[in-house]
């Protein structure tokens, strides 16, 4: 164990949460990905299809991407300020307030207790205990970061303060709502307004969860565990004002050809096209780190973590543009195409650079070894080709499902009814199935690596 | 000024940057009344339709299904004419939905006849072969829970009165339980017994399926 006074405690909490998250709400994925092509897996109201997907989403955004992000901002947090966090006994509250708040959220969502508003699902109670933690954490963020002792805060505290103040105007602006009970409440705003305030926050929750914090961890633990300085400083302050800047306006490409006004629409897609250049302006970053050193990739069972993971962050934020394009998204939207599109994401960057920045912060903190670092390359190519299956057979499958529904018979007429179409899809549901096994597999390794490093460390209080 | 060494104002920067995009993107819209235009064809909703609508939100129909059929040749010639701005006044939530696994159901009020609906929703696959819908009989062995009908309808400003909502449940009610209701038998076939004289969550469900995209067709007739 480091010394210096550093609470690792409350990095060590938030791991377990996500990993513990991470597998629940994985499970629920599995049992989703099979309801897909055996309706007869909706058993009860409690396991229907339509509740079920939101406690996937909610418990994997909310429970595991939120979790390591708290872990790991705790740790760098503390690093780069090279002060001990203010408030460690307001952290362990956080802990604890986080952790109730997610598992009442997954019984709520099991019950039904659903605004609708994809990914700001919880009912008003919820929305209010989240606040409070939102407000607990940004407390120690801002007061450790004042007591500070390194001078200059580096790029991960900039993503780290950008997140804390955007993700606290998106949740209150979207969740503004009139009880009617304890479990029930309706949006203040109406019909085309709240879709555009909805997309606003949902493009931005995913922006501010599964990009900012990720990026954060990226370039934190990326120079520090293959001891290369970040090959840029210039480039990842382009980058950074650009990208919080641009994200805010893109929301509306999640309601092309929608009833939305046409001019919101196309300065949204205007503005999701200019995203590629601060988006890119990372991944080059993290490149030309490993300039000259691109053996590490073999040498260090890290750096393919984050290289992949940026890579396919690269790719994401290509795709993303493209498939908001006018002519693309008549095409894809509503398809399996944006559900790859989701899982690349999510499975592949966010997944991929979380699992590395774990496997550098718990032995550092347990000060022994990786329990297995053979288990976790296992793990990287478990989650590598888990997630390529996965994404690709999604791919394929929502051309094919906008194939079918744009398909017209010489005399004007459609081709195939809607059934047609869905029921064409079990095959890639089923392969989709098989992959998510793959990966399941690869995340179980990985959490029994991190549970085993710290159950064999000396140093276990 | 070196930003990069004070926590605070970078804070403050950082809002902002970020409430650029926000205030013209949303906020400004949210002040022009051609972003949400009200017409006088689109009435808002009966408290039972309400009802019905809070249930497909509950039951999370909206992960499956969208309610926004858009201005394309193969869309309109599926689904109906395209959705008109107007349409979602009284809208809130909204439920346009992200996903097709199911097709669009902006349209669908009117397209079947309520039998066909308690058949399909007790049990889809009867219905639709291959359909991977979850079977939602349930629905029809609870009581339709109308206590907070009044309260509801006043939050949303229907401008209802209180006696006016209570009319339109027992109306709803009177209709689904004649004798010469046409779907009476479909109807029975889900309900059970002690049921069938009162509202069910699916009674609720199937008004709000069929409510969907009836006005509008008077909007797109005046054009
Ligand atoms: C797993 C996804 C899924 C969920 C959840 C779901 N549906 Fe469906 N729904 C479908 C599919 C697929 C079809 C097309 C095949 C069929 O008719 O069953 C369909 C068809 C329909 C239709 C007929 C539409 C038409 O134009 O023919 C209605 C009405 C409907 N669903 C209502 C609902 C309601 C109400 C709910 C929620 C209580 C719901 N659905 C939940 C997948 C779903
Ligand atoms: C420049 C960056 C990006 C752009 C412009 C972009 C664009 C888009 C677009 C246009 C859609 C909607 C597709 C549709 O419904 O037709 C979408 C959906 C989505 N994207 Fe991205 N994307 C980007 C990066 C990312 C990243 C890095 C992630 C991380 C995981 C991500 C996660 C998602 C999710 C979760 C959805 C689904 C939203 C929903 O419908 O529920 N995106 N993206
Ligand atoms: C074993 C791995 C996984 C499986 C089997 C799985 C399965 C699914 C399924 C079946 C859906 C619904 C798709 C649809 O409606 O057509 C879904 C949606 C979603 N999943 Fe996963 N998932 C997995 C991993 C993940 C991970 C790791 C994350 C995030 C960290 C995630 C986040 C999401 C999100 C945000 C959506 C909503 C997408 C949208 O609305 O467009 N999933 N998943």
């Amino acid at each position: 164990m480091e010394g210096n006074g550093y609470d690792y405690q409350i990095v060590r909490g938030f791991t377990f949460s996500a990993l513990f998250w991470l597998i629940t709400g994985l499970v629920v994925g599995l049992w989703i990905a099979l309801e897909m092509f055996n309706p007869a897996l909706n058993l009860t109201p409690w396991l229907s299809f339509g509740r079920l997907r939101v406690v996937h989403t909610n418990g994997l955004g909310l429970g595991f991407g939120l979790a390591g992000i708290f872990a790991a901002s705790y740790y760098m947090l503390q690093k780069l300020a090279r002060t001990p966090l203010v408030f460690p006994g307001l952290a362990k509250v956080h802990l604890y307030l986080f952790n109730f708040i997610i598992a009442l959220a997954a019984l709520s969502l099991f019950a039904g207790m659903n605004t609708s508003k994809e990914y700001a699902e919880l009912e008003w109670p919820l929305d209010i205990a989240v606040v409070i933690m939102w407000v607990i954490f940004a407390v120690n963020v801002f007061a450790t970061l004042i007591r500070r002792q390194e001078k200059q805060m580096y790029v991960s505290l900039w993503y780290i303060i950008a997140m804390t103040v955007t993700i606290a105007v998106l949740y209150i602006v979207n969740n503004l709502e009139v009880p009617v009970n304890l479990f029930k409440s309706y949006p203040v705003y109406a019909g085309v307004n709240d879709a555009n305030v909805q997309w606003w926050y949902g493009h931005n929750i995913v922006g501010f969860i599964f990009t900012v914090p990720i990026l954060a961890m990226f370039y934190y633990f990326l120079p520090v565990s293959t001891g290369l300085p970040l090959f840029s400083h210039r480039l990842s302050i382009i980058s950074f004002w650009s990208l919080i800047f641009a994200y805010l306006w893109t929301g509306a490409h999640h309601l092309m050809l929608t009833p939305l006004p046409e001019w919101i629409q196309t300065v949204g897609i205007a503005f999701s096209i200019f995203l590629i250049a601060p988006s890119w302006g990372s991944v080059v970053n993290g490149y030309y780190t490993l300039r000259g050193n691109w053996e590490q990739m073999r040498s260090n069972y890290l750096v393919k973590f984050f290289i992949v993971g940026i890579t396919f962050y690269g790719l994401q934020t290509i795709q993303g543009p493209t498939q908001g394009l006018r002519t693309l998204t008549s095409f894809f939207h509503y398809t399996d195409w944006v559900i790859g599109h989701v899982h690349m994401g999510t499975m592949g960057w966010v997944t991929m650079t979380i699992s590395a920045a774990f496997y550098y912060m718990i032995p550092k903190i347990t000060g022994t070894g990786l329990y297995s670092i053979r288990l976790a390359n296992v793990h990287f190519w478990l989650i590598l080709v888990g997630q390529l299956i996965w994404t690709i057979t999604m791919w394929v499958g929502g051309i094919q499902q906008g194939a079918m529904w744009k398909a017209t018979d010489p005399d004007g007429s459609l081709t195939y009814n809607f059934l047609d179409s869905i029921a064409s899809l079990y095959p890639y549901y089923k392969i989709r199935f098989a992959a998510g096994i793959v990966y399941f597999v690869g995340i179980i390794l990985f959490a029994w690596n991190i549970f085993m490093t710290i159950r064999t460390s000396k140093n276990n209080p | 000024m070196d930003v990069y060494s004070k926590p605070v104002v970078f804070a403050v920067l950082s809002a902002i940057v970020i409430l650029v995009g926000t205030v013209v993107t949303v906020f400004i819209p949210m002040l022009m009344p051609s972003t949400q235009p009200v017409s006088d064809y689109i009435k808002p909703y009966t408290a039972v339709e309400l009802e019905g609508r809070d249930i497909y939100i509950r039951g999370g129909c909206n992960n499956c299904h969208t309610q926004t059929v858009r201005p394309l040749r193969t869309e309109v010639l599926r689904y109906g004419e395209y959705s008109k701005p107007e349409e979602f006044a009284y809208d809130r939530p909204f439920l346009w939905g992200s996903r097709r696994t199911g097709p669009d159901l902006n349209r669908v009020g009117g397209k079947y006849p309520d039998s066909w609906h308690y058949k399909h929703m007790a049990d889809p696959q009867s219905v639709s072969g291959k359909s991977n819908m979850p079977p939602y009989a349930w629905m029809a062995q609870n009581r339709l829970d109308t206590r907070y009908s009044v309260r509801k309808t006043r939050i949303l400003g229907y401008g209802y009165t209180e006696e006016e909502v209570v009319a339109q449940i027992a109306d709803y009610r009177a209709k689904v339980t004649s004798p010469s209701y046409k779907s009476k038998r479909a109807r029975n076939g889900v309900t059970p017994k002690e049921l069938r004289d009162e509202l069910t969550e699916m009674d609720a469900v199937i008004a709000y399926l069929q409510k969907l995209g009836r006005d509008v067709k008077k909007l797109e007739a005046g054009n």
